[in-house]
């Protein structure tokens, strides 16, 4: 077959017809995949919630609600059931002082204000240096670098080099207070699923105002 | 079928993609932090080079010489977008970490350039192999150049330790790493590929 002229009609026809057959085939694979990336979505935060937080047998993810804590956006919880008792919840906090940019981290608590453990959600910073914030802040042989099992009601989490008590990742001061901030953030809100818990209210307190000052001091600027 | 072997080995050698022609450089130093990273991202622009070389020559007559690029660009642009949402829904860690590079294999100018200089103008048998010559080529170059990286830099070769991780050298897992290892590495092609002429 000889090749087609570049004529107005024939350049037309081509790129239409292609571009249509793309389309149909795109939409074909796009609803052939979009039930396994859900599924894998869904797996990933379940996988999350169930590390971060004390054995349950409720549904976290069908009771998540949102709640604003302090400044920024409101954060979802998810709250771990154990029978009929609460026994955790599973907060997904975030930070926008990366080192570059937004952190998500899925933080969990017990029901004495105690860090149960974390998983980090999201992250963009360097490999190798602020990544290691996926164990450095869990690692129970150095306890002045671990955040599990941190009792948040005695004010919040700093690095040493803020005038706190938790060792930065070496090289990487930058991220490590964005992630103190995040879980700072996580237990704002986490005081006032608490208030909620106990009064049965739904929305957001008062209460906040003060963890929202210890979150000011953390100076993430 | 000498040819098409010919065709085959010119991809893996005399014009290895990054050894060679330094081509798709952006994704060869980015993504090349360790070595299964290098070789997911070379096997995910094989399949589109192939893909798309096989449908370009067999469209090359209905496609008129003056909507060439754009028409190229829809088809590499469909096999990528194919790719990312089949490593979506079944390799999401994976999807993951290799993040906007995948989505910029559209971009890529050795999937664009073959297009160009080589599957418009052959047949589609020749444009395959042509496909799979490159993409060895480049996933073999990527390979080789995250798996130095991760040994120079964490002491592991597909996370299996090889040394204690203390003794590596971090600068090799960040950006200068990769133009240092990639320079070394084309030295030693070249002295290779100057013995053996």
């Amino acid at each position: 077959m000889a090749k087609l002229q570049s004529s107005f009609r024939n350049m037309f026809l081509s790129l239409s017809l292609i571009c249509l057959t793309v389309a149909l085939l795109l939409a074909q694979v796009n609803k052939m995949t979009a039930t396994p990336i859900a599924e894998a979505k869904a797996m990933k935060l379940q996988n999350a919630i169930r590390e971060v937080v004390p054995a349950f047998d409720n549904d976290p993810v069908a009771e998540a609600y949102r709640m604003a804590g302090g400044s920024g956006d409101s954060l979802l919880v998810y709250p771990a059931r154990q029978g009929d008792e609460l026994v955790g919840f599973a907060i997904n906090s975030y930070s926008n002082n990366g080192f570059s940019g937004n952190i998500q981290i899925m933080v969990g608590f017990d029901m004495e204000h105690h860090i149960v453990n974390y998983a980090v959600l999201q992250h963009g910073e360097t490999p190798g240096l602020g990544s290691k914030m996926t164990e450095w802040f869990r690692d129970a042989t150095r306890p002045s670098q671990s955040v599990i099992g941190r009792d948040l009601s005695q004010g919040a989490l700093t690095v040493t080099k803020d005038g706190g008590d938790v060792d930065a990742i070496t090289a990487s001061t930058i991220t490590s207070r964005a992630f103190m901030e995040a879980v700072n953030r996580a237990y704002t809100v986490y005081s006032g699923s608490m208030e909620d818990a106990w009064s049965g209210a739904t929305t957001a307190t008062d209460e906040e105002t003060e963890e929202t000052t210890n979150e000011g001091g953390i100076g993430n600027e | 079928m000498n040819k098409k072997v010919k065709i085959l080995i010119n991809g893996i050698i005399k014009e290895n993609p990054i050894f060679v022609l330094l081509l798709g450089m952006c994704p060869t130093l980015a993504t090349t932090s360790s070595a299964i990273n290098g070789m997911s991202m070379g096997l995910a622009t094989m399949f589109v080079l192939i893909s798309s070389n096989a449908v370009i020559s067999l469209l090359k007559n209905v496609i008129p010489d003056m909507v060439r690029i754009p028409a190229f660009i829809v088809v590499i642009a469909t096999f990528v977008t194919i790719v990312e949402m089949m490593m979506n829904a079944y390799v999401p860690a994976l999807a993951e970490s290799l993040g906007i590079f995948i989505p910029l294999i559209v971009v890529n100018c050795i999937v664009l350039g073959r297009a160009e200089a080589f599957a418009s103008k052959n047949g589609v048998l020749s444009s395959i192999f042509d496909g799979v010559g490159i993409g060895l080529g480049f996933t073999l170059a990527l390979t080789l150049l995250g798996a130095s990286r991760e040994l120079l830099g964490t002491g592991k070769i597909f996370s299996q330790t090889i040394y204690p991780e203390q003794y590596g050298s971090l600068l090799f897992v960040l950006a200068p790493g990769a133009f240092i290892v990639l320079g070394f590495l084309i030295a030693i092609f070249n002295k290779l590929q100057h013995k053996k002429a």
